[in-house]
């Protein structure tokens, strides 16, 4: 089988959001960056199921050339080979990333095979567009299962299930297929120090595609006005219990 | 004219998709409202701004197939040629939606909570779960987007007439039903749903163990309540990561959401933000899970849980 994971490189963000001056972006000089939590499940599933039906997993990013570094994480959990989209910093509009993303794919099948496989996070962490997946499907012409809690590959179909009030919704759909995953799939593998040191040798693509004008045009991030909440402060300790057991009756929730 | 999907269970209108109709209302121009396979929801929509309800009505729609969705929305639009499409930022209103949009090649704004109208739409929408805003003009015509939940109250008009009922049958094809709910698998497990329930007592780091929820589970047994975490407690493998919440995970909305030992990162908070009340029992009284929480105890989480417990009890006896 051949899989292609598709992950984006984002902030870790604290308990706060601080803007750079322009209001264009997050201010990161203080932060680390990683790929969605989603994401790195995406990932462990790939792995999981060329670790079960043989195969090869390639995970693709479009982002700054520092997102080599996620791509190489993704890699340490058992990836096989990355591509990197490597953009000049600017955000693309979903739009313009599942196009560059299309373009790839049509190489690399052209080149190698279809992808059986192709995962998405359900949206991205930071711009939480809900459709690069879609869109890619849409232009492969490929079926699309989003948000998924449970993935299984058997007789060439892929068993998708979402988790919905009172249980689980199933769907079959042949393969080649994209689906979108979120966080709770599995729990993704801590990698050893000897799968980030393999994780160096692997193969890391770059492709610099050329950006498109945005349709869905950022003008500006705002931080949210009045989020934060002044807790009323029922007590310290133990002793603050019948104060928490009179909000518990207020609410009509005892 | 604004076409709005709206999603209802078994006939009863969804809120969320109220909400959207507030939000499709302030555009200024007359609302028609498209929803699939039941009439019967479509009486209760006059009151919302509604003057005609299209009903997509053909028996394969039975189960969810989001392409076909897309499809009875396409098929409105080649015909009314709205301004602009709106849905609920449900799974499945940012689902139909991006499938539309991929469909006419036209750009999609998830999650917005202001719009203004003109060309391009000027609007304000969430990022990050709600932890950032954007503001964004969105260059397509008609306009699609979705409305995050929460963000826009629903509102009633006065005088209404009753809406037009307008039923239609969807040109489906068989590309449209690939993907369609092929079973419902009822939850096994004998306890409470994450995200069904009233109540979730929640535990991060702070716990310290697995061992450690044994007292928060006593006190959701009591609240009958479901256990939730946080991604540090899964990865330290002290809970299954099904119980974790999270913005790329599980988001939850109950009644009242007891965060237990929980800093409260980004991450966190946008997945509980939708409960309707926050208690948060911290060591800590500066952990941003106080910026985000209605209600707080300060102190030892293993002494205050237990306290209430046993106060939850004495209430009960007298």
């Amino acid at each position: 089988m051949r899989i292609l994971v598709c992950v984006k490189r984002v902030p870790l963000t604290g308990g706060r959001m601080v803007l750079t001056a322009d209001e264009q972006a997050l201010e990161t000089r203080h932060l680390g960056f990683t790929i969605s939590p989603h994401e790195e499940c995406g990932v462990e599933e790939a792995v999981r199921i060329i670790e079960q039906h043989g195969g090869e997993t390639t995970v693709l990013a479009l982002g700054p050339p520092e997102a080599e570094e996620q791509i190489r994480e993704t890699l340490a959990i058992g990836a096989d080979r990355g591509i990197l989209l490597a953009t000049d910093g600017e955000e693309w509009d979903p739009h313009a990333t599942a196009a560059a993303i299309v373009t790839t794919i049509g190489s690399e099948e052209a080149a190698g095979g279809a992808f059986d496989l192709i995962v998405f996070g359900n949206e991205s962490a930071d711009s939480g567009n809900y459709q690069v997946g879609i869109r890619v499907a849409h232009a492969l012409g490929r079926p699309v299962v989003t948000g998924l809690k449970g993935l299984a590959i058997e007789d060439g179909r892929a068993r998708c299930e979402q988790e919905v009030p009172g249980g689980r919704d199933v769907y079959l759909v042949p393969l080649p297929a994209v689906v979108t995953v979120l966080e709770g799939i599995n729990l993704p593998r801590y990698p050893s120090v000897p799968a980030k040191l393999r994780a160096r040798q692997k193969p890391v693509e770059r492709i610099e595609p050329e950006r498109p004008e945005p349709r869905l045009e950022k003008l500006r991030l705002v931080v949210p006005a009045g989020q934060a909440k002044q807790a009323e402060i029922l007590g310290q300790g133990p002793e603050a219990a019948p104060a928490v057991v009179g909000v518990m009756r207020d609410l009509g929730v005892m | 004219m604004i076409l709005v999907l709206v999603e209802h269970d078994a006939g009863s209108i969804d809120e969320l998709s109220l909400q959207a109709l507030a939000l499709a209302r302030a555009l200024g121009e007359p609302v028609e409202a498209m929803l699939v396979g039941s009439a019967e929801a479509a009486g209760a929509l006059g009151a919302h701004g509604v003057g005609t309800v299209h009903v997509a009505e053909d028996e394969r729609l039975a189960a969810y197939a989001p392409a076909a969705w897309a499809r009875c929305v396409t098929d409105l639009l080649e015909r009314l040629e709205p301004s602009a499409v709106v849905a609920a930022g449900t799974n499945r209103g940012n689902e139909v939606l991006a499938h539309v949009a991929a469909r006419l090649d036209l750009p999609f704004a998830a999650n917005c909570t202001q719009v203004v109208a003109g060309s391009p739409m000027r609007l304000t929408r969430v990022r990050w779960g709600g932890s950032l805003l954007e503001e964004a003009a969105l260059h397509g015509s008609p306009a699609l987007l979705s409305v995050a939940p929460h963000t826009v109250a629903a509102a009633t008009v006065d005088g209404a007439d009753a809406p037009a009922i307008e039923s239609f049958a969807p040109a489906l094809d068989d590309a449209d039903l690939l993907v369609q709910v092929a079973e419902h698998a009822e939850t096994v497990t004998s306890g409470i749903s994450l995200a069904e329930a009233k109540v979730i007592v929640s535990g991060g780091r702070g716990v310290g163990s697995a061992e450690g929820f044994g007292i928060l589970e006593e006190l959701a047994e009591l609240l009958d309540a479901a256990v939730g975490c946080s991604r540090v407690v899964t990865s330290a493998g002290w809970r299954p990561h099904t119980d974790q919440v999270g913005q790329t995970g599980t988001k939850v909305s109950p009644d009242l959401y007891i965060a237990c030992g929980i800093s409260g990162a980004t991450q966190h908070i946008a997945g509980c933000k939708g409960a309707k009340k926050i208690l948060a029992i911290n060591s800590d009284a500066e952990a941003p899970i106080l910026a985000s929480a209605d209600y707080a105890v300060i102190g030892d989480l293993t002494e205050i849980v237990p306290a209430i417990t046993a106060e939850l009890r004495k209430a009960r006896e007298s």
